[in-house]
């Protein structure tokens, strides 16, 4: 019995991920909920700028790459121009929670029917580890050696709850790579996501908490622990938004 | 044929209609508000898309992914807009993507004022935003022109796929003026085969700006380089009794009108000057104005900048004749005495 394979719209490229980033998952779970749902020949994608940038290569479908911040704004332009197509951004949190917010939170007001995934590892990984919006209290980074101190940096910022409160919203859930457990779950977040968009319900967005032993200074294994430890008490898994009808896919 | 009294901004929106442009993304601004409120009201009744951005920075973005798509696109804003979608249009540029631009100037620099300029010059013939890229540049003097440049510009983009701009003034955009439309017809346009709209079977497609590997990037700017030396056959130009014209003025858009009122009543009083008067500002009509330095005693651009174009006039004429400049800002235009005085002096140089 086969119990389980690469998904078929998933390149033979390399991850070209640090080793031990829970990115890859991430990626895979997304070409995995195109396999699934059979929406991979309509798919447009949006790349973000980030190390979500090398997406195109990993999967198999058409893609645009957007200015820093703007991949939900072209989300938009495409969806609009090509409403039957099943339309994506891949954003992490530098991304969508900092130089992106205007554009992520007008298209959910909106309730432009697109599905985001967001990345957010508290830190901005392809730039070498500086703050990032969500890096969560006394974490260290290059441009917060002492740890953020909310009393000079302010306070990590829950997009999703956020967003969650718009009425254009029709789907808000965060989830975690770091257990077999919280990936099943975060699988099933993933697939509803694109349900919702396919349904035509409204906007959609699974928040995906993700290592970065690399510019958290950690091996892998204590990246996952660091996930539970530090970013939990932060960000708290869930949906916080689910269609009218539609069971929730998440347990917390 | 049947003239219709019309405001600029509303002939341009009627343009992009008549060359099949069915998608709209902006942002308001004055003083080219007219456009995008006849648009709404427009693009739905044509089964099109009208759609208000949270700003100049999502609109300009959205254009990205609608004209990704291989659809016809428009835009418009006013400096400190075009500002903001600089970043945009230089992914636009570099990704190789057409869409059509509006500038409906006003004055600056900062918030400036909500009068006509001409002070973007620079910012539109120069790329304007980061990185090695130039947009075609169509520069209306009429409300007719507003009309038939826009079907042009589309056409440009496409041809080039690139982003054209229309760079008008608030002046322009808010006179009324007789203009012919024309009849019509359902246009027939196949969707490009680089367009992203799903693989559909095919080859997964991608649209980027992104070339990491420097031999690759390199490779890209001598490409895009090679396409902007060929956007040059595209340059277009009007002349105003220049065959024996002593001094030649040189300006556009609006600016050309009065400057062109002037040269008329410069004739009456046996001024031998003439009007050059640049249609295309990118690609510039440097062969046209090199041409007439061969015989022309000198030359007088004006502006409504502190003198921006004059700067393309005088590489244009490579100092085979003196070039002298008129410039007013903040919204003013010159009087024809101001500009008799003008010709008057640089004729004595």
């Amino acid at each position: 019995m086969k119990i389980a394979s690469r998904p078929k719209c998933l390149t033979k490229e390399h991850f070209s991920y640090c080793p031990g980033c829970t990115h890859g998952i991430g990626t895979r779970l997304v070409a995995e909920a195109l396999d699934e749902l059979g929406l991979i020949e309509e798919t447009v994608g949006v790349l973000s700028v980030g190390c979500s940038v090398m997406l195109y290569k990993f999967i198999d479908c058409d893609f645009i790459q957007a200015p820093h911040g703007r991949a939900s704004a072209v989300a938009v332009g495409v969806k609009r121009a090509l409403p039957e197509a099943t339309v994506f951004a891949y954003q992490g949190d530098g991304d969508l929670a900092a130089i992106g917010t205007a554009e992520i939170v007008h298209a959910a007001a909106r309730g432009d029917k697109i599905t985001i995934f967001f990345l957010n590892n508290a830190i901005y990984g392809m730039t070498g580890g500086q703050m990032a919006p969500t890096t969560v209290e006394g974490q260290a980074t290059t441009t917060t050696p002492e740890g953020r101190d909310p009393a000079l940096q302010g306070y990590p910022i829950r997009m999703t709850e956020m967003l969650s409160t718009l009425d254009g919203v029709a789907y808000a859930a965060r989830v975690a790579l770091n257990s077999p457990r919280n990936v099943r779950q975060a699988k099933r977040a993933v697939r509803r996501a694109f349900e919702v968009q396919q349904e035509g319900l409204g906007f959609a967005i699974v928040e995906m908490l993700s290592t970065c032993p690399t510019n958290w200074g950690v091996k892998p294994t204590a990246a996952l622990e660091l996930i539970d430890k530090q970013m939990l008490p932060t960000y708290p898994l869930g949906e916080f938004k689910v269609p009218e009808g539609m069971k929730k896919v998440v347990t917390c | 044929m049947e003239k219709v009294l019309m405001k600029g901004n509303e002939a341009l929106a009627e343009g992009a209609l008549a060359a099949g442009c069915r998608y709209f993304f902006g942002y308001p601004i004055t003083p080219q508000n007219e456009l995008p409120a006849y648009l709404a009201k427009r693009l739905p009744q044509a089964g099109g898309v009208f759609l208000q951005a949270e700003s100049e920075i999502g609109a300009i973005n959205m254009v990205l992914g609608a004209a990704s798509t291989g659809q016809r696109v428009l835009t418009s804003s006013s400096g400190p807009g075009i500002s903001l979608k600089q970043e945009g249009i230089s992914y636009i540029a570099g990704s190789e993507v057409p869409c059509v631009i509006v500038n409906i100037m006003r004055g600056g620099p900062g918030l400036g004022g909500v009068q006509p300029s001409q002070a973007d010059y620079f910012q539109a013939t120069r790329g304007g935003g980061h990185g090695d890229y130039r947009t075609l540049v169509l520069a209306p003097a009429s409300v007719q022109e507003l009309y038939d440049l826009t079907a042009l510009a589309f056409d440009l983009a496409d041809k080039y796929r690139n982003p054209t701009m229309i760079l008008g003034d608030g002046v322009l955009g808010q006179m009324m003026e007789p203009v012919v439309l024309k009849p019509s017809e359902e246009i027939e346009r196949p969707i490009p085969g680089w367009a992203v709209r799903g693989k559909r079977g095919g080859k997964a497609k991608l649209i980027t700006s992104l070339y990491l590997e420097p031999e690759a990037l390199e490779e890209h700017n001598l490409k895009l380089a090679r396409k902007y030396e060929k956007m040059q056959q595209e340059v277009r130009w009007e002349e105003y009794l220049t065959e024996d014209a002593e001094l030649v003025l040189v300006a556009y858009g609006t600016m050309a009108r009065v400057v062109k009122g002037a040269v008329r009543r410069a004739r009456e009083k046996g001024l031998k000057v003439g009007l050059l008067r640049p249609i295309t500002l990118y690609p510039f009509p440097s062969e046209a104005l090199g041409k007439l330095a061969e015989r022309a005693r000198g030359f007088l651009c004006v502006e409504m900048s502190m003198g921006q174009m004059v700067d393309d006039v005088k590489l244009a004429v490579c100092g085979r004749a003196p070039v002298s400049f008129y410039g007013r800002a903040g919204g003013i235009f010159p009087t024809t005495a101001q500009l008799l005085a003008q010709m008057e002096k640089a004729m004595k140089h």
